[in-house]
């Protein structure tokens, strides 16, 4: 399955664990599943239009992906806060 | 001793102090979500819970609460959210306020939407009659977005209620929200080619409305040039800026044991959005609007280019005693123990103060 990695408090939301082995064929279907078991990250990475927000950058084996993205077994799914503020 | 709730673009504060302006500044009891936009943050007066409203810049808007320390674990509330599959997605939350009911609170946030809570703000609904406005197509958003930035409840009575979001007028709903009106008879928007009075379908930028609590039939309101008042619940309303340096400006509030009595904090225009003169006044009426008065005795009085937003302005007592708070862009929070004829500084060089409200 593929490997979704979080840090900071999207780690703290899920437990305290950085890497999780989820179901999914595309960056969005690992997400979701990934907000559905846990719930106290539920909205913080996919908006309610089903999204990855604005300032949260996705890579797949360290290339930049989106929601559409193919991904099978073995992929590395990053989820990291963009360069933003002010 | 006061409490001040302040809201930053770097984080919530926590200040506390005495109102008469001859002892220190307000101390800074307490900092959290430091770094991130705080928009709106209060005490529920009722039980003493705290709420934050942080925009993360990476995770979306989110409410939490405590009735702890604030300097330890906040909670997240739960359904503060569109419904799931749409083509919107929350952007920010702009104001809180107590209902009437027990338990019941509002929230009103971008874009245009409503939510209520019946369990001391822990859970959270959409309010469906409004969001479901089968207007809601044709709303437009002012310069902040789409924003719902007014609640003001009757005073015992939970079925009333007034809302306004920018740009999209004002809102009534006499069962509970379950169906909403307009009010938005006699506002005037200078912005739009079409005349006064045309109201069902124009686009009205109200900034800041108020109810008088002692008599409810009374509200204020700041408009996107023009101060109006409505004598019939805000179902019409009268223009009453006459008076004033500008009728340009954000916040307002009202004396809540004296209907004639309101405070603004006029801007030169929506094109130069800081005090007039380089002078900080807040004016005030003692005549529902007939006349205004500045008032600015401790106040910055010269080269203070300042800009107080919609939700940085606040009041805490009654009367003589009326207490009334302001905070600034440029991180100053300034304060009256005496219904606004003398002001202190009550903080400075806090971050830019985005919402300001007292306990």
């Amino acid at each position: 399955m593929p490997v979704v990695c979080v840090r900071g408090p999207l780690r703290a939301l899920a437990g305290g664990r950085g890497e999780h082995e989820l179901q999914g064929a595309t960056v969005v279907e690992v997400l979701r599943v990934f907000e559905l078991e846990h719930t106290d990250a539920s909205g913080w990475i996919l908006d309610e239009r089903g999204l990855i927000r604005r300032h949260i950058n996705v890579f797949v084996n360290g290339e930049r992906g989106d929601e559409s993205t193919a991904v099978s077994a073995d992929d590395r799914v990053e989820v990291i806060p963009a360069i933003t503020g002010g | 001793m006061t409490e001040l709730v302040v809201g930053t673009k770097k984080g919530l504060f926590l200040l506390e102090g005495e109102p008469d302006g001859q002892s220190d500044p307000f101390e800074i009891t307490a900092r959290a979500f430091a770094g991130q936009p705080v928009d709106f943050a209060m005490r529920d007066p009722r039980n003493g819970r705290l709420f934050a409203a942080a925009t993360s810049p990476f995770y979306g808007p989110k409410l939490f609460f405590t009735d702890d320390d604030p300097s330890s674990e906040w909670e997240q509330a739960q359904g503060v959210e569109l419904p799931e599959g749409g083509d919107q997605a929350l952007e920010r939350i702009w104001v809180m306020a107590p209902g009437e009911a027990p338990g019941t609170i509002y929230m009103g946030a971008d874009p245009g939407v409503l939510f209520e809570s019946h369990d001391g703000g822990a859970n959270w609904e959409i309010n469906a009659g409004l969001w479901n406005q089968p207007s809601r197509p044709d709303w437009q958003p002012g310069g902040g977005g789409l924003c719902l930035h007014s609640i003001s409840t009757w005073p015992g009575d939970p079925d009333r209620l007034a809302v306004a979001v920018s740009a999209a007028g004002i809102w009534l709903t006499e069962d509970g929200g379950r169906s909403w009106r307009r009010g938005n008879r006699g506002l005037g928007a200078r912005y739009l080619p079409e005349a006064p009075g045309e109201t069902e379908t124009t686009a009205l930028c109200v900034h800041h409305v108020e109810r008088a609590p002692s008599q409810p039939e009374r509200l204020f309101m700041q408009f996107h040039g023009g101060v109006y008042r409505s004598d019939d619940g805000a179902e019409s309303w009268a223009e009453i800026g006459s008076g004033l340096p500008s009728d340009f400006g954000f916040p307002l509030k009202v004396d809540p044991a004296d209907p004639d009595s309101a405070y603004v904090i006029p801007l030169v225009a929506d094109m130069d959005r800081v005090m007039p003169e380089g002078r900080v006044r807040v004016y005030e009426t003692r005549d529902a609007g007939s006349t205004w008065a500045p008032r600015g005795d401790g106040l910055p009085a010269e080269h203070a280019y300042l800009t107080v937003l919609r939700q940085a302005f606040t009041s805490t007592g009654a009367g003589e005693r009326l207490q009334l708070y302001f905070g600034a862009t440029s991180g100053d929070v300034f304060g009256s123990g005496d219904a606004g004829a003398s002001w202190s500084t009550a903080a400075t060089r806090l971050p830019p103060v985005f919402s300001v409200t007292a306990a």
